[in-house]
């Protein structure tokens, strides 16, 4: 199913002419073992009050979350093809305004989406509910202040419903994480913020269901997810390449991309 | 002539917390956020009695916004309130996207407003919140005139709006002059006194003011008609355009900086349907400083005399 999911992203984002690529076929695995592992949902009641939220505070990697909703049957595969263009439900980063079935929160500005799903979860925990929030974070992205506002309230509030993942792909816009800004120790900061962590390789769906079984084993501690993953992951010639961040392949490329998933 | 009479003064946000609290009482989904200064902000009644819906989360507003965000996604409504500068400024893009563009339900209360604060200097003074908030789509901007009137205010905030709310109130006691029985709908201005010679358009502290200086006018015979704009957005476009077809001049009166805030919110409905003389009275384009509210009022011109002689410049250069 992932590599059915990186296709998906590849010919969208072609069509699409503009889009993240590198971070979205990073985190197909992820993706697919959520939502067809680990989530308690129906595609076909996507409002069910009972189903685990999932909030994607990285906008950007928007890609990969429509092709796995289409492949999920929220809404048909041939819609990935609107990507980003005018009328679309599948806007650039996700509006829900646009009503795009199964899509929890607008969002796109980094370093916000953790404090939804604190506030979610804080909700959840109010009205004695018994389903998780999931919120999906670039390493990058931990870069901003709002998150570790956000990692505290989450301890203080001894959210266990809650876990976040985090896509360490140690890449981002201006080259290596640890160059730009360093955030190592990781592991070591969520720690010391009252997290239960998790480390695993993002790109194994082997190692993701574990992963993902080991969460709320802490009573009464959030839990992270830090998951290594290859920015580009299935094709080869992209993989690791910071330069992939914001790119889009051309028809071509993206007919010889897939024609590589289609080998695996 | 005015018939309105200050029952005592009394701050604003004393209307805020008892406002809030009333429709805590009411509805078991409102919820209350805290960012270390619940007293201060008026939030201590509601946390008081509900502790259990007061989620207290630290001096960290970004956060403040974004759990308020989800918190409104589950069906809660959630009330966040600090200091106007932190409530609209430091969060700007916390609720540009995180309630704005999700059109969430939240009301977030700016307290501290103007330069009535007083003492704590311009830092905490909050005059720019009003156009930083008007700006957004799907946001709601109230301004309520007193401290009944801000109780009045921040219920229909809760209870009536859909989308995201910002509602500003001051800290010094100041003249409590409404009727909690005077009709108050959102959008809708309320026109206090009658008059074709002018109008003086108010909102906020700014309104007990205005009041004043129609009394000083009517000395100098003329009639100013006083609107008081509660509602700056959306703002109330039929009572600004009667204004000016009717009274030929208008006068706007704000605790705010008056570029981006009410001056600016009715020159555009004028130029574009009516176009009269205004003038501006307001902060012009400075920070505050340290001082008792009442200097400071004087000092940046923000009283019932500068209205008066603003308005009477105004009527002079028509005739």
């Amino acid at each position: 199913m992932a590599t059915t999911i990186r296709k998906s992203v590849i010919s969208s984002l072609a069509r699409a002419k503009s889009g993240h690529l590198g971070g979205s076929l990073g985190l197909a695995d992820i993706f697919t073992t959520l939502y067809f592992s680990v989530l308690t949902h129906n595609p076909l009641k996507p409002k069910w009050t009972d189903r685990d939220r999932v909030i994607l505070s990285i906008g950007h990697v928007a890609p990969v979350l429509y092709a796995t909703l289409a492949h999920c049957g929220y809404f048909s595969v041939e819609e990935l093809q609107t990507l980003r263009k005018l009328g679309s439900r599948l806007q650039g980063h996700p509006g829900r305004e646009h009503g795009l079935p199964g899509l929890e929160l607008s969002a796109g500005s980094l370093g916000q989406g953790l404090s939804v799903a604190v506030g979610m979860a804080i909700a959840a925990k109010m009205d004695h509910k018994k389903h998780r929030i999931y919120s999906i974070h670039g390493d990058g992205e931990l870069q901003e202040g709002s998150i570790w506002e956000a990692a505290m309230a989450a301890s203080h509030y001894k959210l266990d419903n809650l876990i976040a993942i985090v896509d360490r792909n140690g890449l981002q816009i201006d080259g290596r994480t640890e160059e730009v800004m360093s955030l190592e120790p990781l592991a070591g900061k969520w720690q010391s913020f009252g997290w239960q962590v998790i480390e695993c390789d993002g790109n194994s769906i082997e190692q993701l269901l574990s992963a993902f079984g080991n969460t709320g084993t802490a009573q009464n501690k959030p839990t992270v997810i830090i998951a290594e993953t290859i920015m580009g992951k299935g094709i080869r010639s992209i993989e690791g390449d910071y330069r992939w961040h914001g790119k889009v392949p051309t028809t071509e490329k993206a007919v010889e991309f897939i024609e590589q998933l289609a080998k695996q | 002539m005015n018939h309105l009479i200050n029952k005592g003064n009394k701050p604003t946000k004393t209307g805020f917390g008892e406002g809030l609290l009333e429709a805590g009482l009411r509805n078991p989904a409102v919820v209350c956020i805290g960012a270390d200064i619940t007293t201060s902000v008026g939030c201590n009644f509601f946390a008081e009695a509900f502790p259990l819906r007061f989620i207290s989360l630290g001096i960290a507003e970004q956060n403040c916004i974004g759990v308020a965000a989800g918190l409104a996604l589950e069906g809660k409504i959630p009330v966040f309130s600090t200091y106007g500068v932190f409530a609209a400024l430091r969060t700007t893009d916390q609720i540009r996207v995180s309630l704005c563009y999700n059109n969430l339900h939240v009301v977030i209360g700016g307290a501290h407003a103007g330069v009535s604060v007083g003492p704590d200097g311009a830092t905490h003074q909050a005059l720019e919140d009003l156009g930083m908030m008007r700006i957004l789509p799907n946001m709601t901007v109230l301004s309520p005139c007193d401290a009944t009137q801000t109780r009045v205010a921040t219920i229909a905030a809760i209870e009536q709006v859909k989308g995201p709310v910002y509602l500003r109130f001051g800290r010094e006691a100041m003249p409590d002059f409404t009727s909690g029985t005077m009709t108050f709908e959102i959008g809708k201005s309320q026109l206090l006194v009658a008059g074709d010679d002018l109008t003086i358009i108010a909102t906020g502290h700014m309104v007990w003011e205005a009041l004043q200086a129609a009394e000083i006018l009517e000395t100098k015979g003329l009639k100013a008609r006083v609107l008081n704009m509660h509602t700056i957005k959306p703002i109330d476009k039929e009572a600004i355009i009667r204004a000016a077809s009717e009274t030929g001049a208008i006068v706007t009166a704000e605790e705010h900086q008056v570029i981006g805030g009410l001056a600016s919110a009715v020159s555009e409905v004028v130029v574009q349907n009516c176009p009269v003389r205004m003038a501006f009275v307001g902060m012009q384009d400075s920070f505050g400083e340290s001082g008792d509210p009442g200097e400071l009022m004087e000092k940046f011109g923000m009283t019932a005399e500068a209205i008066a002689s603003a308005a009477l410049r105004l009527v002079s250069r028509q005739t």
